[in-house]
């Protein structure tokens, strides 16, 4: 029980979050335009996949997770144009991502690699270190030997919560969430806020999707996703629609995972496996109800 | 040269004309009415004007230069500005926040400073006394509208419209409300007032343009009209609205509130008792707990202090049903929430209510025959205008939606009628015909508990009046003992005057 404040500790919790936020944040954006996106599960395992292929056509790495931003984007794209243009029910589009993208890659993945739910082995993403900051005492080591991702991540956080609360354009879109009807009132461009908002969630999705694939394993597996994309609209309800609370919310879950891969207790192995869930469970019945999102969400007018 | 020319505007929706062939002519620098009942076409033609809307013939021009095809945007440019009459705030930020929404000061990062300084110097320049970093969900309604008509100053719009602004206010708030129109004409702005009350069109309007089902009917000087005079263009004949009232004598106690506490902040409880034949008002600016006070009495929120009795029964936890069955008849203040079902026929929501009778329904099995006799009778008997009883009816006017809840509530034979705002948003017609089977409902010797937030009706409907104020109950005497001038100050909190 010790190892539970260590530095290990924290590093691995921090590797669990990374998708989580990333797709936290980006389905929190997504939200505040007033477009659900229940698709979140199926847009990173696009994006799981897109990184695999990347890396195994081209030999680089960053070619997946380039792949892995675009395929994300491209399912983004494909949500924003059904609940914009043609007003499809958000949650119908949402889960007929996630139906498609589950059944898409396991085609994909025989036609590539011929062979059953398993990807070929791809070369991983190198971890690198930061000069300079990795001499540091203590948290020296998180600069040191790090995937390029925990990096990526952190200045994601950041931006989107100085785009949301500081910049012109953050307002409007907090606006066009809370109050579409407002925000076209003063002339502001709701439809483009929302394709922007939209497709940009997908290549966060993605860009989480390809972490999975690429970093922590190094091919693609069916359903490798497995719920993290659930997870993290949990962690974008419970953060209350804000980047910096996604990421402690998916600080939080990310912890229970990382508990479950280091607690040596005698547990069957199934109960561990459902810890993290549970905690999301636990947590959303208890505190879910007190956070306030987005009044327009899901509601298309006219 | 006018600030607004409005000539020949016609606009089609299926099935009706919203506007036939309007003229309408607003001179710069004035406060001009634009008077009509609900469904005489006034917001489409501000619409039209502001170009939410594209008229199907006519033309715009504004101060002068004729409009080709307008939209929102534009009509910002030319200093158009709107105060909606559902307000198009955004609860979770600040005052300040939704005044610069959509023109920012800074380039990429919102300079916070300057849009504060912008807006507070806007706000004191009026008199509007606004705390411009509270969040919207935190002041009044009559702020928030004077949050609303800033965002057009702002915007630096020289014509301003008001859609319907007194809907939602206080007695005090409406005064205020008018001195900040009055304080804007010194300014040079023009003022466009849409509205149906006759009163403060008088008070403050320089002309006035009477619309009546789509049309454009008479275009006056006030100072040359009476109050009468425009009812009766308003409506299109004669109206009365004075009430003959009847000596009743009162019966037995229908209905009593025994220490209930409406609001749970409120210090004091509320005690009341309504007799058979007698009609009592509650007064009270929205909010007050009225709703707690309606909810309370259906038994749709749990009375968490105090007792209610009913005809010397107890029946604080009783269902809802149980209440009815015990003959309560309820009209609710949220007709589309609580009353109808929009997307029904006619005959389906004369089922509300009534499914479980033997009459309506036998062993599960919907009497249809019997429900097609009703509906019909009742239509009848409440002038109900609508094609037949299969019509949905969310196709029908507000008057006739309530005037069915209401002979569905009278039908069900109630000693006593929870009445609340039931003639709010209605047509005059439609109001003069509620009043007169509430009144005739007292006169038979029910018990009628009326709350509304006009106080005409209060004043002309009650035998006594109750005033709310933040879940207390300021005062509760003879409607004779009050006047406006009172009532008004008791809606306000303000005791003893």
């Amino acid at each position: 029980m010790d190892s539970i404040l260590s530095m290990e500790m924290l590093l691995s919790t921090l590797r669990m979050a990374i998708p989580l936020v990333l797709a936290s944040v980006g389905g929190t954006l997504c939200e505040r335009s007033g477009i659900i996106n229940l698709g979140i599960e199926g847009m990173m395992l696009s994006g799981a996949f897109g990184a695999v292929y990347g890396t195994y056509i081209s030999g680089n790495p960053w070619i997946g997770v380039l792949f892995a931003i675009l395929v994300g984007g491209l399912f983004g794209i494909l949500h924003a144009v059904l609940c914009i243009r043609f007003k499809t029910n958000q949650s119908v589009s949402g889960i007929g991502i996630n139906v498609f993208v589950s059944g898409l890659t396991i085609v994909l993945t025989r036609a590539v690699w011929k062979s059953d739910g398993m990807s070929g082995q791809v070369e991983k993403l190198p971890a690198v270190s930061i000069p300079g900051l990795k001499e540091l005492p203590v948290i020296g080591t998180l600069f040191t030997e790090q995937s390029p991702y925990l990096f990526i991540t952190a200045g994601i956080v950041l931006g989107a919560w100085f785009f949301m609360y500081r910049t012109k354009a953050g307002l409007r879109l907090r606006a066009i969430g809370d109050h579409p009807q407002a925000a076209q009132t003063v002339g502001i461009n709701v439809s483009l806020y929302r394709y922007v908002a939209v497709t940009f969630c997908g290549m966060l999705c993605g860009l989480a999707g390809g972490y999975l694939s690429i970093v922590q394993s190094n091919l693609f597996v069916k359903e490798m996703v497995a719920g993290r994309g659930f997870m993290a609209l949990a962690a974008m309800i419970l953060g209350g629609w804000n980047p910096l609370g996604a990421l402690c919310a998916s600080l939080v879950f990310a912890f229970a995972q990382a508990l479950r891969i280091s607690l040596k207790v005698e547990i069957p192995n199934q109960l561990m496996l459902m810890l993290p869930y549970f905690i999301t469970l636990f947590v959303l019945l208890f505190f879910g109800r007190k956070v306030k999102g987005p009044q327009a969400a899901g509601n298309i007018e006219e | 040269m006018y600030a607004v020319e409005m000539r020949g505007i016609t606009k089609r929706f299926p099935g009706m004309i919203a506007n036939d062939q309007i003229e309408f002519l607003v001179e710069k620098g004035e406060i001009h009415s634009l008077l009509g009942e609900n469904g005489a076409g006034k917001t489409t033609l501000m619409k039209i004007l502001f170009g939410l809307y594209q008229p199907d013939g006519g033309s715009i021009k504004i101060n002068g230069n004729e409009i080709k095809h307008q939209t929102a945007v534009k009509a910002f440019e030319m200093g158009l500005g709107m105060v909606h009459q559902h307000f198009m705030l955004i609860d979770n930020m600040t005052v300040w926040e939704n005044i610069v929404l959509g023109s920012e000061p800074g380039n990429f990062m919102i300079d916070r400073k300057k849009g504060k300084e912008i807006v507070k110097h806007l706000s004191e320049k009026y008199h509007f006394d606004l705390d411009v970093d509270a969040k919207i969900s935190e002041i009044s309604v009559g702020m928030k509208q004077r949050v609303e008509i800033l965002k057009t100053l702002y915007r630096g719009a020289e014509i301003i419209i008001l859609d319907e602004p007194t809907a939602v206010l206080t007695p005090l708030e409406v005064e205020q409300l008018l001195q900040i129109l009055l304080e804007m004409k010194k300014e040079g702005k023009t003022i466009i007032f849409i509205t149906h009350k006759l009163k403060e069109t008088m008070a403050v309007s320089d002309h006035v343009t009477i619309l009546r089902s789509g049309k454009s009917v008479e275009f006056l000087k006030t100072t040359e009209t009476t109050e009468k005079e425009l009812a009766a263009l308003m409506v299109g004949y004669e109206i009365d609205m004075t009430l003959e009232r009847k000596k009743v004598e009162k019966g037995e106690t229908i209905l009593s509130l025994q220490n209930v506490r409406l609001l749970p902040q409120a210090e004091k409880t509320v005690d009341l008792e309504i007799r058979a034949g007698e009609i009592l008002g509650i007064a009270g600016v929205e909010g007050n707990g009225q709703q707690q006070l309606e909810e309370m009495i259906m038994g749709l929120e749990k009375v968490k202090c105090g007792k209610i009795f009913f005809k010397q029964e107890e029946i604080t936890g009783m269902s809802v049903k149980e209440r009815c069955k015990r003959g309560i008849g309820y009209i609710p203040s949220d007709r589309y929430k609580r009353a109808i079902l929009p997307g029904f026929s006619l005959k389906d929501n004369y089922l509300l209510g009534n499914q479980y009778k033997d009459s309506y329904a036998r062993k599960g099995m919907l009497n249809q025959e019997y429900i097609e006799k009703k509906t019909k009778e009742l239509m009848e008997k409440f002038d109900v205008r609508a094609v037949n009883g299969d019509q949905l009816i969310g196709a029908l006017s507000g008057g006739n939606q309530q005037k069915l809840v209401l002979s569905r509530e009278v039908d069900k034979d109630p000693d006593l009628i929870l009445a609340c705002q039931p003639v709010r948003g209605l047509d005059i017609g439609a109001i003069k015909f509620i009043h007169n089977v509430l009144l005739e409902l007292r006169n038979q010797g029910k018990a009628v508990l009326l709350i509304s937030a006009e106080l005409s009706d209060l004043f002309q409907l009650s035998d006594r009046i109750g005033v709310l104020y933040k879940g207390e109950m300021m005062s509760l005497q003879e409607t004779e003992k009050y006047t406006t001038e009172s009532i008004s100050l008791l809606m306000a909190g303000k005791k003893g005057v």
